[in-house]
C-alpha cells in the first residue's frame, strides 16, 4: 500500500471504509508527518493529542456510512473552533478560544472528520503571501524560502506538503486560488452564498467564501459537497439546490463553451504564463470543448475597485478588536488611549494599512468618490461575466500573473503585491465559483495554475471541466521532502 | 381646521422670539427578542444576562433580522400615516465606544423602512399636525455604568442589540407644551399599536430635542442645537425652555450659536455643550453587508394594516358621534388605550338605558382621582368596569342619589364589591316614596315652627336647613329632588 499520507482524501475514505485502514492510523500517519514538518510553520496550533482521541473513539464504533469517516484535518485558522484557539493569525486574537463552532467546520465534523490542528494564514486573511501573520512565515513545500501564497498559505503549503489530506480556507480576493496556484494544488472558491460564513472570523464580509483545496478535483468535490450548505445563520447565505459533487463529477464535458477574456493577456505577463494558458486552451479543446473569445471590458478596474470595497468593509468589521470584550488588551491611561495602544499592538502593519485605506474610503466627503463608485463598478464587473455567460459555460484564465515568489521579495511593495490577486479578484466582486488547478511548471519547476471561473451556483460545472483537465494535464508536484530531515 | 393655541414667546426688549422644535424620538420596540439575535429583552434583568455571542460581537457572530421587530416598525409607521418603504437599507455607523461592542451600530441612514407621515395632536384650542420625516430601525447599545468604581467602568450588554425605532419629527413644534402633548400622543398611538410601551422611566422612549429660535414672523430657521438623550418630558421641557432662552440672550448680545450637540444637566437646569458641529464624529456609514436590502410585499403590509386596533384619532371621532361625547372629554378617554378600554367596557356594561355623561363623569371624576391618589394604573383600578357600570345605573335609575353613591364607591374600593349588593346589605336605597316623604317633611315643620314662619317671612336662607334636616332624619337616603319639591309646597 502507498504511504499513507500520499494518498488523496478520496483513497483514504475508501480504505477506512473497507477497514484497510483505521482512522488511528491514518490520523497518526499525518501526525507524525507534521511533527516532522514544523519548519514549514503550517500550524499555528496543533490539536494532535485530542486527534488521536477521536480516531480512537471512532475506531471503537466507526460510522462508515459518513463523507468523511474518520479522516483527519486541519483547518485555516480562520475558522472559528469550539475550545480550540482561534487567532486569524493575529496577536489581537492570540489568546482567543471560541465557544462555538463555524457551520463549515461543524458540516465537516458531522461528517466524521477530525480536526488535527489549525493552520497559518495572513493576518485577516489580508495578504498574498502569508507573510503578514503574527506566528510567521509558511514556508512552501515547493522550494526553500518560498512563499506558499496567501491567506490561505498554511492551507496550502499543509495539503501540498502532505501534513493533511485536505483542508478549508477562504476567499476574498483569491486566497485560495492564488495559493493553491503556488503549491500545485487544486482551490476552489464556491459560489457567494454557498458556504456558510457563521463563524469564520470576517475580512469582507461582500466577499469572503470558504473553499475547500485538495490534492485533486475529486477530492476537492467531495468537501465542497461537506461544506456547501444553506445556514439561516448567514443572512447571506443562499438557499439553492446543492449538487453531490463528488457523485455528480464527470469529465465529459463535451460541447462546453469555455470563454477566453481578451482583458486577462496582461502587459508585462510572463510568456510561460501566456504559454500556459495556450496549453491549457488545448486540453479543453481536446476534451471536446468550444473555445470562444469574449470580453470583459472592465476587468482592469477589478483591482482597484476591490482594493477599495474590501478594506472599507475590513475597517468596520475589525473594529469589534478594542480590547474591551476578548483579545489583547494593553493597558492605556483611558478608554481611547487603551483602544489605540491595544489595536497598534495588536495589528500588524498590512491590517493596520487596509484598516486605513478602508476608514478613509468610507468618510464623508470621499464616500461617493470612493465607495460609492466602487460599488458601482463592481456592478458593471458583475455585467461583464452575465454578458459572458449568454455566449459561454465558463471562463478560462491563468490564476495568476506569476509563479510562487522569494519570501520577503514583495513585502515592501504592497502594490506589486496586490497585483498577484489581478485574475481572482474579479470572481469574487462578481460573486462567482472559480477553481484554480495545477497546470504545468515554470522554468523554475515551480508550479502554475489554471483558473476556471462559472456560473454563479454551477460549482458542479467547473468541477467537472476541471476534472477533465486534470485527466489530460497529468500533473505531477515536484516535492522533494527537502524540510524532512 | 387649527386654530392657533395661545403663541409660545419669548420676549426680549423690543424683540419676540418664536422656538422651533424637532424630535428625534427613540422608542423600544415592543419584542421578547432582540433586533438581530435571539437574547430577551426583559427589563432589570441582572447585567450582562441576556446577552448573546452576536450582541457581544464575537469573532464571525452574524446578523439575522427579526421579523417580528419589522412588523412592529411597520405597523408603528401606519399608525402614523406614514409611508412604508417596501424596500428599506441597514446601514453601519461606525465609532468606537466601550459599550458598542461591534465598533458600529446597525441603523438605517438613506433608505428607512417608514418615509413621511403625520400626527395630530390636540392642543386645548384645536388641534395642529405635526410632521414624521422618517422612521428607521436600529439596534441600542450597552450600558457604560462609571459610578460603581473609581478607577474602572463597568459595562452592562443586556441592551446591546435591542431593537429601537427612532421616529424623527419634521421642526413642526413650537413650544414645550407642544412637544409634551406630542410625546404623549405618540407614545399612545404606540400604546393602542402594541410596538411600544412608552415606559419613560425604563428608559423605552427617550428623544434627542433639536431647538432653534428665530424672531417672530421670520421664514427661515435660526441655527439648530441638539439637546442629546433626554429620557422625560419634564426634562424635555425643562431643557427646551432653558435651550430657546440661552439662544436669544445670545442673539440678543450679538452673538452667534454655534451647531453643536448638547447635554442636560438635570440637576442644574440647564444644557451643555457636548460637541461641536467640527468635532462632529464622522460614521462612515455604509451599508451592511451582512446584511440584504430588506424587502417587504404590499400584501405583507396589507396584511399588518388589517391588524391596525382603532387607533386615537378614531376612537375620539366614534366616542363624539356614538356617544355624544364632548371634544374634551372623547381626548380625555381616548388618550390611554387602557381608559378607553376601561370606558368601553362601562359602557357595554350599563346596557340600554345608560347615562353617558354620569359614566364619563365618575370615570374622569371619582375614578381617576382614586387611581391618582393611589399612584394606580387604570388596569390595576380597584374598582371593576362592569361594577363602576352597575353603580352609575344605580344613579341612573333613581336606586340612589349621587351623594349616597359616593358612599357605595367608598366601599367598593375595597373588594371590588357589587354596588347593588352594597346597597341592599347596607340598606342605602333612596326614599322615594312620596307619602313617606311628606310624613317625614311634616314632621320636620311641626318641630321647627317658627323656623317656618321665618321662612314664609322671607328668609329664603332657610330652604337649606329643611333640606338638611329631611336628609338627616332619612339618614341620607331621602331622593333630594322629591325633598326639594315637598318642602317647597309645604312651606
Amino acid at each position: 500500500m502507498t504511504e499513507i499520507t500520499k494518498q488523496s482524501l478520496t483513497e483514504l475514505v475508501e480504505s477506512i471504509k473497507n477497514k484497510k485502514l483505521s482512522s488511528s492510523e491514518v490520523t497518526k500517519a499525518f501526525i507524525e508527518r507534521s511533527e516532522k514538518s514544523k519548519v514549514l510553520n503550517a500550524f499555528i496550533t496543533e490539536d494532535f493529542t485530542s486527534a488521536l482521541d477521536k480516531a480512537k473513539k471512532f475506531d471503537q464504533k466507526p460510522n462508515l456510512d459518513l463523507k468523511l469517516p474518520g479522516i483527519p484535518m486541519a483547518v485555516k485558522d480562520l475558522f472559528c473552533t469550539k475550545n480550540v484557539k482561534t487567532t486569524a493569525g493575529s496577536k489581537i486574537l492570540n489568546n482567543f478560544v471560541p465557544t462555538y463552532e463555524s457551520t463549515v467546520t461543524e458540516n465537516i465534523w458531522s461528517e466524521g472528520a477530525i480536526l488535527l490542528g489549525k493552520l497559518n494564514c495572513d493576518e485577516f486573511a489580508m495578504g498574498s503571501s502569508n507573510e503578514t501573520s503574527f506566528f510567521g512565515n509558511v514556508q512552501n513545500p515547493i522550494d526553500k524560502n518560498l512563499v506558499p501564497g496567501g491567506s490561505s498559505g498554511g492551507s496550502a503549503s499543509a495539503v501540498a506538503g502532505q501534513l493533511t489530506p485536505i483542508t478549508i480556507g477562504t476567499d476574498t480576493g483569491g486566497s485560495i486560488r492564488q495559493p493553491a496556484s503556488f503549491t500545485g494544488t487544486v482551490g476552489l472558491k464556491p459560489t457567494y452564498g454557498s458556504c456558510s460564513r457563521y463563524g469564520i472570523v470576517a475580512f469582507a464580509s461582500s466577499l469572503d467564501q470558504a473553499g475547500p483545496m485538495a490534492q485533486n478535483v475529486k477530492d476537492c468535490a467531495l468537501l465542497q459537497e461537506v461544506i456547501s450548505s444553506f445556514d439561516v445563520k448567514d443572512s447571506t447565505s443562499i438557499d439553492f439546490k446543492r449538487n453531490h459533487y463528488s457523485k455528480d463529477l464527470t469529465n465529459n464535458i463535451k460541447g462546453k463553451k469555455i470563454g477566453i477574456p481578451k482583458e486577462y493577456r496582461v502587459d508585462g505577463m510572463p510568456k510561460e504564463i501566456e504559454d500556459l494558458w495556450q496549453k491549457g486552451i488545448e486540453y479543453v479543446r481536446d476534451c471536446g470543448a468550444e473555445i470562444i473569445n469574449i470580453s470583459l471590458p472592465h476587468t482592469s478596474y477589478a483591482l482597484p475597485t476591490y482594493y477599495i470595497v474590501a478594506p472599507a468593509e475590513a475597517s468596520s468589521n475589525l473594529a469589534r478588536y478594542d480590547g474591551v470584550k476578548y483579545g489583547y488588551r494593553a493597558n492605556g491611561e483611558n478608554l481611547i488611549d487603551m483602544y489605540e495602544k491595544t489595536r497598534s499592538e495588536g495589528f500588524g502593519a498590512e491590517v493596520q494599512r487596509r484598516i486605513m485605506i478602508g476608514t478613509y474610503v468610507l468618510s464623508s466627503g470621499y464616500y461617493d468618490a470612493y465607495y460609492l463608485k466602487a460599488q458601482k463598478v463592481r456592478r458593471l464587473i458583475k455585467n461583464d461575466f452575465d454578458e459572458a455567460y449568454k455566449k459561454v459555460d465558463a471562463i478560462l484564465t491563468p490564476s495568476t500573473p506569476s509563479s510562487a515568489f522569494k519570501i520577503g521579495e514583495k513585502t515592501n511593495d504592497p502594490v506589486s503585491m496586490y497585483l498577484n490577486d489581478i485574475f481572482t479578484v474579479p470572481v469574487n466582486l462578481a460573486g462567482l465559483p472559480g477553481i484554480s488547478i495545477p497546470a504545468g511548471h515554470d522554468a523554475k519547476g515551480y508550479p502554475l495554475g489554471l483558473q476556471i471561473i462559472g456560473k454563479a451556483f454551477d460549482e458542479q460545472n467547473i468541477l467537472n471541466i476541471a476534472f477533465a483537465m486534470e485527466e489530460k494535464i497529468n500533473f505531477k508536484n515536484k516535492i522533494t521532502d527537502w524540510w524532512i530531515k | 381646521m387649527s386654530k392657533k393655541s395661545e403663541e409660545y414667546l419669548i420676549n426680549r426688549r423690543d424683540n419676540q422670539y418664536e422656538v422651533v422644535i424637532g424630535l428625534e424620538v427613540h422608542a423600544q420596540v415592543l419584542s421578547v427578542s432582540k433586533l438581530f439575535s435571539t437574547s430577551a429583552t426583559k427589563f432589570g434583568a441582572e447585567p450582562n444576562t441576556q446577552v448573546s455571542l452576536v450582541d457581544a460581537a464575537f469573532p464571525g457572530m452574524l446578523p439575522v433580522i427579526n421579523e417580528f421587530c419589522v412588523k412592529q416598525a411597520i405597523k408603528t409607521g401606519i399608525g402614523l400615516n406614514a409611508k412604508i418603504n417596501k424596500r428599506s437599507v441597514f446601514d453601519r455607523k461606525n465609532y468606537f465606544y466601550a459599550d458598542l461592542p461591534q465598533g458600529y451600530q446597525i441603523s438605517q441612514f438613506k433608505d428607512p423602512i417608514v418615509g413621511e407621515g403625520k400626527v395630530i395632536i390636540d392642543l386645548p384650542d384645536g388641534h395642529k399636525e405635526v410632521g414624521i420625516e422618517r422612521l428607521h430601525l436600529e439596534q441600542d447599545a450597552g450600558k457604560s455604568i462609571h459610578d460603581l468604581d473609581p478607577q474602572n467602568t463597568f459595562v452592562d450588554l443586556n441592551r446591546s442589540g435591542v431593537a429601537l425605532m427612532e421616529i424623527v419629527s419634521k421642526p413642526d413644534l413650537r413650544s414645550p407644551d407642544e412637544v409634551s402633548i406630542y410625546i404623549k400622543k405618540l407614545r399612545s398611538i404606540m400604546r393602542y399599536l402594541g410596538t411600544c410601551d412608552g415606559n419613560m422611566q425604563e428608559g423605552s422612549l427617550r428623544a434627542d430635542v433639536n431647538v432653534s429660535v428665530r424672531k417672530k414672523g421670520s421664514k427661515e430657521f435660526g441655527t439648530r442645537c441638539e439637546i442629546k438623550n433626554v429620557n422625560s418630558i419634564k426634562f424635555m421641557q425643562m431643557a427646551i425652555e432653558y435651550e430657546a432662552n440661552r439662544q436669544v440672550d445670545l442673539i440678543e448680545e450679538g452673538k452667534t450659536i454655534d451647531q453643536e450637540t448638547r447635554l442636560f444637566d438635570t440637576k442644574k437646569n440647564e444644557t451643555r455643550s457636548m460637541r461641536s458641529k467640527e468635532d462632529a464624529h464622522d460614521y462612515r456609514y455604509f451599508p451592511d453587508p451582512d446584511l440584504l436590502p430588506l424587502e417587504v410585499s404590499g400584501e405583507f403590509i396589507n396584511k399588518l394594516k388589517s391588524e391596525i386596533p382603532e387607533l386615537p384619532d378614531d376612537k375620539k371621532k366614534r366616542f363624539i358621534n356614538e356617544f355624544k361625547l364632548s371634544a374634551y372629554e372623547a381626548t380625555i378617554l381616548v388618550s390611554d388605550i387602557e381608559i378607553a378600554k376601561y370606558f368601553e367596557e362601562v359602557v357595554a356594561k350599563m346596557g340600554k338605558n345608560k347615562d353617558m355623561k354620569l359614566a364619563v363623569n365618575w370615570i374622569t371624576g371619582e375614578l381617576f382621582a382614586v387611581l391618582n391618589s393611589k399612584n394606580l394604573e387604570i388596569t390595576q383600578s380597584p374598582v371593576s368596569a362592569k361594577n363602576l357600570a352597575i353603580l352609575v345605573n344605580l344613579i341612573k335609575n333613581g336606586t340612589i342619589s349621587g351623594k349616597i353613591a359616593k358612599t357605595v364607591f367608598e366601599l367598593m374600593l375595597k373588594n371590588d364589591e357589587d354596588p347593588q349588593k352594597i346597597v341592599e346589605e347596607k340598606g342605602l336605597k333612596q326614599q322615594s316614596d312620596p307619602k313617606a316623604l311628606e310624613e317625614l317633611i311634616d314632621k320636620i315643620i311641626n318641630n321647627n315652627r317658627e323656623k317656618a314662619i321665618e321662612y314664609k317671612q322671607g328668609k329664603e336662607k332657610l330652604f337649606g336647613f329643611f333640606v338638611g334636616q329631611a336628609m338627616k332624619a332619612s339618614g341620607g337616603k331621602a331622593n333630594p329632588q322629591l325633598i326639594n319639591e315637598i318642602l317647597k309646597k309645604k312651606l
